[in-house]
């Protein structure tokens, strides 16, 4: 007898063609909260990618160490380097790199400004905290480093891995806060005594502007506000360029040939965070592709039912009877049931969210550190979406 | 919120480190939950809070990442900034929560500190310029030195002469963060040699470096976040800080027999003998399923192998270590409560 699946499902989502998607997109932008196998996404599919023939680079932010290893990533140089092992039978290319967010502000600042005023810049304690710490530079610096990238001309395909950001929105908003930090009145205020000359200022500001230094003063002291004027004062040659940057990278993530692709794992704060990006992302015009759930649990022999296996395994426990088989068919009842779980967290995201394509990966017995592995798990990502759920082998009884 | 709490799941006798007795954390006040994204911190947060109020204390549980996960945890309306009680520990005691938002300390800060009214000339002007922005946004080290401030204010506070709170629980930033977070004498010293700012962070480090603050660190049986674990501890402590507990989180229950779990992770398992064990259990099943479901016990057994060698690896620490099983449904007040109570009986508060 063949049992239906228990659960089929309420609304079938689309299914994201993720060949497709990679012989035609010439951006993709990984993007989740963290914990959810994003880094490993995003290389499984620039390594996928480039074994299908295309110049593919993979830009990663913090990958963790053996991933990184096997991808040949031993140092931050913020220069892409060839992966060593890649099958170039198709006449595809594969480099990675990982972001380096302190040298990329670097180079903006050189690029855009002359070298003593750069000089001034770079020794600055203010430069040098927030070039490193600032909430946001490294989002920032991730869509710099993507827009340098892609200037460059030489990649069919640029895949990016995002910052693990406290909240997956912080990552769009870093241009646009940029913006509303350079253009904001306070820089005004900071740059009024050196716009007016020293000391002299004092004389033509307004009281206002008066007031609010006086208050700097005390919230911040003068010897920080002295510091953070200087600093601003040199950067403001460099305003418009980077501006202009901030600008330039927002609107690349919004052109034709840019897509992204939005990561879950199937656990409600991870599908609660896809939402809201999912959300965000058509807010913001920004191209979506479509959701990967990675780990997942299926069952090949869902036909078998938690309840009717555990109820098995119950009886031969009894019994005191073939405790491997017992063992066996619990093991089996838990991931039904782990696996229904999923799929009804998975359910209540494209109920919510019936247009946006979906593929799943399938729960690994541990994690990805090799080429191989990150080759499966693109098989898998394709193989998905191909063939829908994994198949599924009737229980006779 | 829910009526009484579920009956207690016993935590399988697996001992793990060293584990003192009761109140494995006697004399510590401010406990930092740090743990990579995905490994349930702002559970453990919650259920850490719960514990220590237990027993007719008071706790203050702490957000500090404006996600307002607290709230949603215990089925409660977004948290102002304001400190409200969110729960009552077991056998009488109280949880009180409260989301920290940089704006708002700030302007508390500005009050207490640069004697600004918070809704004064003054402090309008600089939130019309979007100096408060710049502040809790941009100034590096600022808005970490405003949110630690914080902690330590509600720590140390009293009310006639004893501590308001017994115990304060920060869900705090992800372990790649955490101590550039909580050192922020070093964050702001490049800045800030002297002034206000200076002897805020000077205060908040006499907190975070003394044996009164403890860090505890979330994780997984998984690769990953053992080995954010193992890296957050070398540098927690390199900064000086004090390394509370491991908190083992989602930890499944071996299915299969110990003895078995080897040589079934090696695939080595006779489906034949499986087969008749099925069939005498009145499931009469076709070969094919047979072997799907010995595949997924050898994936079980090799997950099992793996877990171990990571539970090697954090006993190595030496730190005390705790675990908390995977639950089967979504968290909820309830879960929190039988969470909370293992931590209890694991020696936590």
């Amino acid at each position: 007898m063949t049992v239906p699946s228990s659960s089929s499902r309420r609304t079938a989502p689309r299914r994201l063609d993720v060949d497709a998607m990679l012989d035609r997109e010439t951006v993709l932008v990984c993007c989740g909260s963290g914990g959810v196998g994003k880094t490993t996404t995003a290389a499984a599919l620039a390594l996928r990618a480039a074994e299908r023939g295309r110049k593919v680079v993979v830009l990663t932010i913090d990958p963790a160490r053996r991933l990184a290893q096997s991808m040949g990533l031993t140092m931050l140089d913020n220069t892409p380097r060839p992966v060593a092992g890649l099958d170039a039978s198709a006449g595809g290319e594969l480099q990675a790199m990982m972001l380096d967010m302190k040298r990329t502000f670097d180079e903006i600042v050189l690029a855009h400004t002359d070298a003593v005023r750069a000089e001034q810049i770079l020794s600055n304690p203010f430069y040098q905290s927030l070039s490193s710490s600032f909430a946001g530079t490294q989002e920032y610096m991730a869509m710099e480093k993507l827009g340098q990238l892609r200037s460059t001309g030489d990649w069919d395909l640029i895949v990016v891995d995002t910052p693990p950001s406290r909240s997956a929105l912080d990552f769009l908003d870093a241009p646009e806060r940029l913006g509303t930090f350079l253009d904001g009145r306070l820089i005004r205020v900071l740059l009024a005594p050196a716009k007016a000359g020293g000391k002299a200022y004092l004389k033509v500001v307004t009281a206002g502007v008066g007031m609010v230094t006086n208050v700097l003063t005390r919230i911040i002291g003068a010897q920080v506000l002295r510091d953070l004027q200087t600093f601003v004062a040199a950067l403001e040659t460099m305003f418009g360029g980077f501006r202009e940057r901030a600008d330039a990278t927002y609107r690349l993530l919004k052109a034709p040939g840019t897509a992204f692709v939005v990561v879950a794992a199937p656990e409600p704060d991870a599908l609660r965070e896809a939402s809201y990006f999912v959300e965000r992302l058509a807010d913001d015009e920004m191209p979506l592709a479509g959701l990967v759930v990675n780990r997942v649990h299926r069952s090949a022999a869902a036909s078998l039912t938690a309840e009717r296996s555990l109820v098995a395994a119950e009886t031969l426990e009894e019994r005191a009877e073939a405790p491997l088989a017992a063992a066996v068919l619990r093991v089996h009842s838990d991931r039904v049931r782990l696996g229904s779980r999923e799929q009804r967290l998975e359910e209540r995201f494209t109920s919510a969210h019936p247009r946006v394509p979906v593929v799943e990966v399938a729960a690994l017995a541990g994690d990805v550190h090799d080429l191989d592995g990150l080759r499966a798990v693109g098989h898998d990502l394709a193989a998905a979406s191909a063939a829908g759920a994994p198949g599924r082998v009737a229980a006779a009884g | 919120m829910s009526s009484a709490p579920p009956p207690v799941r016993k935590v399988r006798g697996r001992s793990l480190g060293k584990i003192v007795g009761v109140g494995d954390f006697d004399g510590v006040r401010l406990h930092v939950v740090t743990g990579k994204g995905g490994t349930g911190k702002t559970t453990v947060a919650a259920a850490l809070a719960l514990a220590l109020a237990a027993r007719g204390r008071r706790a203050l549980l702490l957000e500090v990442e404006g996600r307002q996960g607290i709230a949603q945890l215990f089925d409660s309306p977004p948290l102002p900034y304001e400190e409200r009680k969110v729960a009552v520990a077991p056998a009488g005691g109280d949880v009180y929560a409260l989301a920290v938002d940089p704006e708002s300390a700030l302007l508390e800060y500005l009050e207490m500190f640069a004697k600004i009214r918070h809704n004064g000339v003054a402090a309008r002007s600089l939130r019309r310029l979007g100096a408060v922005d710049f502040a809790t946004t941009i100034a590096p080290g600022m808005r970490d030195v405003l949110l630690t401030g914080k902690a330590m204010e509600a720590t140390n506070r009293r009310d006639r002469g004893r501590h308001l709170y017994d115990a304060v629980v920060m869900d705090a930033p992800p372990t790649g963060r955490i101590t550039r977070f909580l050192n922020v004498n070093t964050e702001v010293a490049g800045l800030a040699k002297m002034g206000p700012i200076r002897s805020q962070a000077d205060r908040v480090m006499r907190l975070i470096g003394s044996p009164q603050t403890a860090v505890h660190i979330v994780t997984l049986l998984e690769e990953m976040p053992v080995q954010e674990t193992v890296d957050g501890v070398a540098e927690l402590e390199a900064a000086g800080l004090q390394v509370g507990s491991v908190i083992v989180n989602m930890v499944r229950d071996p299915l299969l027999p110990a003895a078995d779990i080897a040589a079934v992770a090696r695939g080595e398992v006779d489906s034949d003998a499986i087969r008749a064990g099925l069939k005498s259990a009145d499931l009469d099943v076709p070969v094919e399923l047979v072997d799907v479901l010995i595949a997924e016990s050898v994936d079980h057994a090799r997950r099992v192998e793996l877990e171990s060698q990571e539970r090697e690896e954090l006993i190595e620490l030496g730190r005390p270590t705790y675990e908390l099983p995977l639950l089967a449904d979504e968290i909820d007040l309830g879960s929190l409560y039988n969470l909370a109570e293992l931590l209890c009986e694991q020696g936590v508060g």
